[in-house]
């Protein structure tokens, strides 16, 4: 007969590092903005620069988010996811333009109104595009990769052609609603009003993301597909008709996105969406595809990244988040928070 | 002798083989058959894109990659002929220079990519060449200083290639023998050379693999070849005659700017190409890069006509407008990838 073990099991306390290593993506964000701090020489340019920095990545967080979770859920990688953005900032912004009386009054009401009536808009605009986008594009192409990519491209293109039939070759110059003009001051940094707004709805739309995701049965079904379709298959959820789903709601986020990207911009062109996706791929591959959280964090840190470069070295802007790309890449190259797929 | 030329993948259906040949003899023989600087000037593009879209069909049609970088590839190739020409002074030692170090700086630059990108999962190779393409042509428009911005750079090509230098006095059948001729056989030459490799390398043991790799990546790899060193060694390949199309382009022009070799205009006209020609084969390339170059020139005109034709409909017409031609063409797009995602060159070899 064997000893039996010993009964006396000794807890090993983790290391400080061990027990940090799963917040660290997250504790980037923080870091990014000390050594922003450090190199920016007037404090108020850095918190100006702070705060724009984190407008843009709230921006870019909600129009990559969709693009994100639809990979996750269903291996669907959408190039022109662009398209919404665009769709987005055209049917947003001529909405806004006929509705001059309530954003020239100097009031909050009615310029808050009619900003709502606007991102309603073009939320169900490009949520009834996803929805056709979705049909007619995509469902013949799944499992694809090669063609998936080949055929979303052609979308963009097509997309984009038809926005220009719709409302001409120009680009369309506009203006802040009123009482979003203009900046105020914050410890001697000038800060301006819409940055502040930006960042709020990508906050709350971040927030109630997570709460759909973590804390309702829909979200539930939705992070078991992205972990194991099959299973929740086999479980007689139809995963298509979330799928569907997931992708309506990720074009309208495009959609919003695209329509507070304009107003940030003040000019709008076909173009836009396909150039901001750029930004928006970068963000979802070092966030890991198929990751909510990690497209918020990469967010962030692209949009702080992008400020702070812009500011020291303006010409090396772009460059920069290839950079943070590339350094994201090496130290982990699933992203920075990998989603766990059962295959 | 032809076989060995073009290592024995024949076209494999008569009316291709027609084709191919009438598409041969009139680039060969170009300036004598349509005389003029813009017909010349369509059948040298057509050649260079033959070059550049059997490049790109190496990485999309053999490898299954999508690259978005292909142009900025091409840029490199122009832009080191352009740079050496401006800091060497004209000179065939400069355009040799300049092509070799751009085509050797392309094949750097795609390593690096590869092998950060298709060792993870080969999805990331389209977005991350879209990024770092559209990064360095922003950069090449802001450095100014360098590269001429969003102007471009002009600079001098040796004499003999201009058509200020004349061989002979006389004309030969009603063709002047100057140096523009030389230069369109340079760029004949040269793309048809670059052709032949590219066919003399798909069909090798290495194109053979990596045919393998694209139909199923796993199995390629537990009969033991390496799918990275594969897709990696086809993407540095694919740069490096991309670059040196981008020389002879550059050559040809006698200017390089982002909008003639980098923008991601020219990307999706490159993507049209080998999607309409048929992916997965040369020849493909050859159709798609001649049809698409014709089509490009004289399509918006006869599109101008329609438009004109129409002009009292009501909402017709906006559709019509030449400057819409890439609405046509992306619709066509979409639906080749759709039904008949082999190409013009997959229904001619289906039919016999």
């Amino acid at each position: 007969m064997s000893i039996a073990p010993e009964h006396a099991p000794t807890m090993e306390t983790a290391g400080l590092w061990h027990r940090l290593e799963p917040y660290v993506p997250i504790l980037l964000i923080p870091a990014l903005v000390i050594v922003g701090f450090l190199a920016i020489p007037t404090s108020s340019s850095w918190l100006t620069l702070t705060v724009s920095g984190l407008a843009m990545g709230m921006m870019i967080f909600i129009m990559a988010s969709g693009l994100t979770l639809v990979f996750g859920l269903m291996d669907v990688i959408n190039f022109g996811h662009g398209a919404f953005v665009s769709v987005g900032a055209f049917v947003g912004i001529t909405i806004l333009l006929s509705l001059g009386g309530m954003t020239d009054a100097p009031s909050l009401v009615l310029n808050l109104s009619a900003l709502l009536l606007a991102v309603f808009g073009a939320m169900l605009a490009t949520a009834a595009m996803g929805w056709a986008f979705e049909k007619v594009i995509i469902q013949p192409v799944y499992g694809a990769h090669l063609k998936q990519i080949l055929i979303t491209m052609g979308g963009l293109i097509i997309v984009e052609q038809l926005i220009l039939v719709a409302w001409g070759p120009d680009e369309i110059f506009l203006t802040r609603p009123e009482t979003f003009k203009g900046a105020i001051t914050f410890a001697g940094a000038a800060i301006e009003k819409y940055r502040l707004v930006a960042v709020g709805v990508g906050l709350v739309v971040f927030l109630a993301m997570r709460w759909v995701l973590r804390s309702t049965r829909i979200g539930l079904i939705v992070r078991a597909g992205v972990e194991n379709g099959e299973m929740v298959e086999a479980l007689g959820y139809r995963l298509r008709l979330v799928f569907v789903a997931v992708f309506i709601a990720g074009s309208a986020l495009a959609g919003l996105g695209g329509v507070m990207w304009g107003l940030y911009q003040e000019v709008i062109t076909a173009h836009m969406g396909a150039s901001i996706m750029v930004l928006v791929f970068i963000v979802v591959i070092i966030g890991g595809l198929g990751s909510v959280e990690g497209c918020f964090i990469g967010a962030l840190l692209v949009g702080l990244l992008q400020n702070y470069i812009a500011f020291l070295a303006p010409k090396f802007a772009l460059i920069s988040n290839i950079g943070l790309m590339v350094v994201i890449l090496m130290w982990r190259p699933q992203g920075m928070v990998p989603v766990v797929k059962a295959k | 002798m032809l076989r060995r030329l073009i290592s024995g993948d024949t076209p494999r259906s008569t009316v291709l083989s027609i084709v191919l040949l009438v598409i041969l003899i009139a680039l060969a023989f170009a300036p004598f058959l349509f005389p003029g600087t813009r017909s010349v000037d369509t059948a040298a593009r057509v050649c260079i894109f033959i070059a550049l879209v059997a490049s790109y069909d190496l990485m999309l049609g053999y490898g299954g990659i999508v690259s978005f970088a292909h142009t900025m590839f091409f840029g490199m190739g122009a832009y080191g002929v352009a740079l050496a020409s401006i800091h060497m002074g004209r000179g065939f030692d400069a355009l040799l220079v300049g092509s070799v170090a751009g085509a050797l700086a392309a094949a750097a630059l795609a390593f690096v990519i590869g092998l950060f990108s298709l060792r993870v999962r080969a999805i990331f190779f389209a977005m991350i060449t879209l990024a770092v393409a559209s990064a360095v042509a922003v950069l090449v428009s802001q450095l100014s200083s360098i590269t001429g911005g969003e102007d471009g750079l002009n600079y001098k090509i040796p004499r003999a290639l201009t058509s200020a230098h004349k061989f002979m006095d006389d004309k030969l059948f009603g063709v002047r023998i100057n140096g523009k001729l030389a230069n369109y056989y340079l760029v004949f030459f040269g793309s048809l050379i670059l052709f032949l490799i590219l066919l003399r390398i798909v069909n090798s043991p290495f194109g053979r693999v990596l045919q393998a790799i694209r139909e199923n990546d796993f199995r390629a790899e537990a009969i033991g070849y390496r799918a990275v060193y594969y897709r990696t060694s086809a993407t540095c390949i694919s740069a490096t005659v991309a670059a040196l199309a981008g020389s002879l382009y550059a050559i040809w022009l006698r200017y390089v700017g982002p909008d003639t070799t980098l923008s991601f205009e020219i990307m999706i006209d490159i993507l049209l190409m080998v999607v309409i020609g048929g992916m997965g084969t040369l020849y493909g390339a050859v159709i798609g890069a001649t049809i698409f170059v014709v089509a490009q020139n004289y399509l918006q005109n006869l599109m101008g006509i329609a438009e004109a034709a129409l002009g009292d409909l009501p909402v017709i017409p906006l559709f019509l407008n030449p400057d819409r031609w890439l609405l046509w063409l992306g619709v066509l797009f979409v639906l080749s990838v759709y039904f008949f995602p082999t190409g013009v060159v997959g229904r001619l070899r289906r039919r016999v």
